[in-house]
């Protein structure tokens, strides 16, 4: 075999290890690409117009919050920074997974942000830390199945809005709550997790009673943040290092 | 072009930049303070936490069985295995408390 074959059957299988990981989300975001599709349609969106707010902007909790808003007759300039508001906690994923993938190309770099989730960051984060090397073919693979479906299922869901069961004996509207407890909860040997957790979770419901969604996130991140720069770095574990 | 297209491709255009805005940011560092590292290594951990906290506050029976759930399956399972369990209860209590 020659060293180039087996750099491609290399790639090959980081690829497809990419692509195992990405059934967990697949599973758990389609019925959010669904529900997104049919209520979209129900707030005014055409089809098309579901379909590419999907592929543009690929991220479920703020086209949820925009479709919403727009269904209100928000004011656009609004409704637009209501995304951005609700998108706001990638700045962090974006510093922290730029750690981990500047030695890409450009382009690859590029396309990289442009599908950084929040499960993609979680899973490419855990395998970084593990001490395996975040490549752009496992990457990718990890990252274009989840965005394959999720436009294809939200064009479906638009289709067929009115198709959907009982929402609430299927449990679709806690699904998401529920998956991201799961990823909460792998990250629970970090320096910290647990005040950096409850930080977290007391200053997002206070914002949530106060400030109201979607602020809540932005505002719990920041705290929870916070908290970690301001106790003294022999807690946080990463002070011996350096 | 309608105003839902305009909402959406200025949309798209504000999240690409946090997707993209943190790096560009953080890279004009050359050295990382190890209090900002500290910052980042609890970002997943702290914005995972809000997406799930304020759900606490509207959640009955079934939806704390399977948050409880969820989070004892975690401390031997996988994510899959986590989610499966989760959902599973949270149906299954759905069937009863409604």
């Amino acid at each position: 075999m020659s060293a180039e074959a087996i750099s491609e059957s290399g790639a090959r299988s980081d690829f497809w290890d990419g692509v195992r990981l990405s059934m967990p989300v697949v599973v758990a975001s389609a019925p959010f690409a669904v529900l997104f599709g049919a209520l979209a349609v129900d707030n005014g969106f055409s089809v098309l117009e579901a379909f590419l707010m999907s592929a543009m902007i690929f991220g479920g909790a703020s086209q949820m919050v925009g479709i919403e808003l727009f269904g209100q007759h928000v004011a656009p300039w609004l409704v637009v920074l209501s995304i951005f508001a609700v998108n706001f906690r990638h700045v962090l994923y974006s510093a922290g997974i730029g750690r981990r993938i500047a030695h890409w190309p450009v382009l690859q770099q590029a396309l990289g942000y442009f599908i950084l989730t929040d499960p993609q960051y979680a899973i490419a984060e855990a395998r970084a830390e593990s001490g395996q090397p975040v490549g752009f073919v496992w990457y990718l693979g990890l990252g274009l199945p989840v965005y394959v479906f999720w436009v294809a299922e939200s064009a479906l869901g638009a289709i067929f809005g009115k198709m959907i069961p009982d929402t609430h004996a299927l449990g679709i509207d806690f699904l998401l709550p529920i998956y991201f407890l799961g990823l909460v909860m792998g990250f629970r040997r970090r320096p910290l997790w647990l005040p950096v957790v409850a930080a977290s979770a007391a200053a997002s419901i206070v914002a949530y009673r106060t400030v109201g969604s979607p602020w809540h996130v932005s505002i719990g991140a920041i705290a929870g943040v916070l908290l970690a720069v301001i106790l003294p770095p022999h807690h946080s574990g990463v002070g011996k290092r350096s | 072009m309608s105003t839902t297209f305009w909402i959406i491709l200025a949309g798209a255009i504000a999240t690409y930049l946090t997707r993209v805005g943190g790096h560009l940011v953080i890279s004009r560092f050359e050295t990382i303070h190890p209090r900002v590292e500290a910052g980042l290594n609890a970002v997943p951990a702290a914005v995972l936490t809000t997406l799930v906290a304020p759900e606490l506050l509207h959640a009955g029976p079934a939806e704390w069985a399977a948050l409880i759930v969820t989070a004892i399956v975690s401390l031997r399972g996988g994510l899959m295995a986590m989610f499966l369990a989760g959902a599973a209860v949270l149906i299954l209590a759905r069937q009863f408390v409604g």
